[in-house]
């Protein structure tokens, strides 16, 4: 999914989705996805500032889809809030990567130093491996990447990146729902907890 | 407050939301429902196959311009309705499809019935859901008739698990919708509808093409008061037929792969394309790289992803058609195009597209011209998918919006007679002929049983050529007539009329077809009609897949044999 060879692609775009927090929602962004044919090259999901509120941060391949047609697109979906592309603006862009790499007494502390240049974190150690933590933009992350792979790289986790605008502006929803209709919304579709049902077949 | 089980919460909201007729089909996991039903002013009609009620549903919604209903059962039950609900989908129309699931402690455990069929509709909805409460279903339901019946309207599916149908909650009518993320656009931009106008009226040789959204849109008045004001030329899309009186001295038919010739060329020649309640379809537009390519495009449509999808706009404008168009006429000059109408009127006259010839053999164009006279171009019209169906587009001329019925988008065969019953139930006064391919008739032809049942006076008119007929043309004309897969041994339909007591006649000759309309009209319930048409007539005009719209061709001479 990620772009390999770490060059940011100039037709890339950072696409934020507010998303109602419901079951079902990341299958309907995805699967549009897949049916427009529009190529993602990362998604991330998490929590907002907002109850109830959900944001996806797509990084979107431009060379597969103009970027209007995929924000109009997502908003045609009943659950999507609010879709703001982050490609024209001042943005800060994140993602976090695990880097399991392979060393051993006598290389460990040149993989340190690598790891310092890179202000990456050593999460975990052990006799002939260590895990490194690096959060920064995907050139950094690549970069480090790169820097590892004469050692070995064992196992590689990278969340795929976040993004927020600079300066004030925000890319949040602000719109209150009534208590009695934000209260079904957040049990709608959601599997029944902590009683027991009745087993019923026919 | 009440305390009422699901299945009953669900009923009260239908009842409350104005519905009147279910489509629908029994099974395990409905059985609270059907159950509660008797105890409800709604009517309940069963269906033979749920594909059938979906599509009831749809012509039922498309004759009427109300939501249309249908029921299954889980599994098996919910699948069969996903042909109906596709054909809804790409068509735009609303349909209300409940199906039943598991019990919710089967749930996602391959319960025996089980399918997801939220899972499953997803890409063919405009929403859907699955409801795991009693207590949500009354807001969901609201919800659900909201997005179905409002901004570019669609179907819905509500999944319920059986036990919860059977759950008790309370009731309580919610009075509001809300939707955070659901807020279609009525209103159009003023600074849009401004240039459109400025753009109208410095145009030589505009166009509108009308599309099924001024249907749906209930704007037909509106476009013509449009057209007439500044005398432009209006063409339609094929669902867009009957949006504008093809009576109409502005109106030049429909365009597309079987378009009229002249259609195709004022479209292809204009200066200004305004594009009203329609999306640039491929199977109207031709090959969108070669269409047009000077034309500035006005585009209005409440969907902004129809906007900019196929072409370049010059001035999009999301709203309302029945808001726009008023807004838009207000601003746009009286003109007269005489020599654009003058343009046009030539080439018809050049390339009449529509003249019935004079033939010694049966012609499907003869039976619907004839059928057009018959019933003083008044009756609605349920196609199939195929040959018949563009027929019955080009030689009934339509006067009013609703009158044709037909699967567009998806181009479901079967849609005919499953179509039919719905319009009919939704208008019992109206005359309602199917019209039918001898193929797709038989994809659904079960349904004869609900016309009895129901005692619709349908009238249907198999046009039986002995071929998937379409697939035929094609593989005449493309595959070296390599036919292939498209010759059918058909059954005796009229002894398939008699067995579900439904009388008919067979026409094999053009002296016979008259009478025979005559005699299906003036009896009192449903009627077949076996028009034995010519075998290898082809539909004309064509653009050949993959073509520009100018290269738009015509019956070669030695196809017009007589
Ligand atoms: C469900 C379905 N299957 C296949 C097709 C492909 N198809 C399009 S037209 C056609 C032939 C239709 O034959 P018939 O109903 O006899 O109508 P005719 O063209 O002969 O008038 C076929 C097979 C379709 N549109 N729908
Ligand atoms: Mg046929």
């Amino acid at each position: 999914m990620s772009s390999r060879n770490g060059r940011r692609r100039v037709n890339q775009h950072t696409v934020v989705a507010i998303v109602e927090d419901k079951p079902g929602v990341l299958m309907r962004v995805a699967s549009l996805f897949r049916r427009r044919g529009f190529n993602i090259e990362s998604l991330t999901v998490g929590p907002t500032e907002a109850q109830g509120l959900s944001r996806m941060t797509i990084v979107v391949d431009g060379e597969s889809a103009p970027v209007e047609q995929v924000e109009k697109q997502l908003y045609k979906l009943i659950d999507v809030v609010k879709v703001s592309d982050l490609s024209n603006e001042e943005m800060v862009a994140r993602e976090l990567a695990l880097i399991k790499v392979r060393c051993n007494n006598l290389n460990r502390h040149e993989i340190l130093d690598i790891a310092q240049v890179f202000r990456a974190d050593v999460v975990d150690i052990a006799t002939n491996s260590l895990i490194l933590q690096v959060v920064g933009d995907e050139d950094k992350i690549n970069g480090l990447i790169k820097m590892c792979e004469p050692y070995g790289i064992r196992e590689l986790a990278r969340t795929g990146r976040v993004a927020m605008v600079r300066g004030p502006k925000t890319t949040t929803v602000h719109e209150e729902v009534p208590e009695s209709i934000a209260r079904i919304h957040a049990s709608q579709g959601r599997r029944v907890e902590g009683v027991e049902l009745p087993f019923s077949s026919d | 407050m009440a305390r009422l089980s699901g299945a009953e919460i669900l009923l009260e909201c239908l009842q409350r939301e104005g519905v009147e007729v279910i489509f629908g089909y029994p099974g395990g996991v409905v059985l609270p429902l059907y159950d509660a039903l008797p105890r409800y002013n709604i009517r309940h009609i069963l269906v033979r196959h749920e594909q059938g009620a979906a599509h009831m549903a749809d012509g039922y919604a498309r004759a009427s311009g109300r939501m249309g209903v249908c029921l299954a059962t889980s599994g098996p039950g919910a699948t069969n309705l996903v042909t109906g609900i596709a054909t809804a989908f790409m068509d735009s129309t609303p349909v209300l499809a409940i199906t039943g699931n598991v019990a919710r402690t089967l749930l996602g455990r391959d319960g025996f019935q089980e399918a997801d069929i939220t899972g499953i509709t997803m890409p063919i909805t405009k929403h859907n859901y699955l409801v795991m409460r009693a207590s949500d279903l009354a807001l969901t339901v609201r919800e659900a008739v909201h997005i179905c019946t409002t901004g570019r309207p669609g179907p819905v599916l509500i999944d319920i698990p059986k036990d919860v149908f059977q759950e008790e909650a309370e009731f309580e009518w919610p009075e509001e919708v809300r939707l955070r993320g659901y807020k279609p656009t009525y209103e159009g931009h003023a600074g849009m509808i401004r240039r459109a106008a400025q753009l109208i009226n410095e145009a030589k040789r505009p166009i509108i093409i009308a599309g099924h959204g001024v249907i749906w849109g209930d704007a037909s008045r509106e476009l013509i008061e449009l057209a007439e004001k500044a005398q432009i030329p209006v063409i339609t899309t094929f669902l867009g037929i009957g949006a504008f009186p093809e009576d109409h001295p502005l109106s030049y038919g429909w365009l597309g792969m079987h378009g009229m010739y002249y259609a195709n060329m004022a479209a292809d020649n204009a200066d200004v394309v305004i594009g009203v309640g329609m999306r640039f379809d491929d199977r109207a537009m031709g090959r969108f790289k070669d269409f047009n390519p000077t034309a500035k495009i006005i585009h209005i449509d409440i969907d902004p992803a129809e906007i900019g999808k196929n072409f370049a706009t010059a001035v999009p404008i999301v709203g309302h058609v029945k808001n726009v168009l008023p807004r838009l006429t207000e601003l746009v000059k009286e003109a007269t195009h005489e020599e654009w109408i003058a343009w046009i009127d030539r080439v018809r006259e050049e390339h009449p597209s529509l003249e019935i010839r004079e033939t010694r053999r049966l012609i499907p164009q003869y039976v619907v011209r004839t059928l057009y006279e018959e019933t003083n171009g008044d009756a609605t019209i349920v196609t199939g998918v195929g040959q018949h169906q563009m027929w019955a587009g080009q030689h009934y001329f339509y006067k009013r919006p609703r009158q044709l019925i037909s699967s567009g988008g998806l181009g479901t065969m079967g849609f005919e007679l499953p179509g039919a019953i719905g319009a009919q139930i939704a208008r019992p006064d109206a005359e309602v002929w199917a019209i039918c391919g001898d193929g797709g008739f038989q994809m659904t032809m079960q349904e004869l049983a609900v016309v009895v049942d129901e005692q619709l006076p349908i009238k249907i008119a198999i046009f039986n050529n002995g071929y998937l007929g379409m697939v035929r043309q094609w593989q005449q004309l493309f595959y070296n007539r390599n036919f292939m897969a498209v010759a059918m041994t058909q059954p005796d339909f009229l002894k398939i009329a008699e067995a579900y007591g439904i009388p008919g006649i067979r026409v094999e000759t053009k002296a016979e077809v008259r009478d025979a309309i005559r005699t299906a009209r003036q009896h009192r319930g449903p009627f077949l009609i076996d028009f034995m048409i010519d075998q290898e007539e082809n539909v004309w005009p064509m653009v050949p897949a993959g073509a520009a719209l100018k290269e738009t061709i015509e019956a070669p001479p030695e196809e017009l044999v007589r």
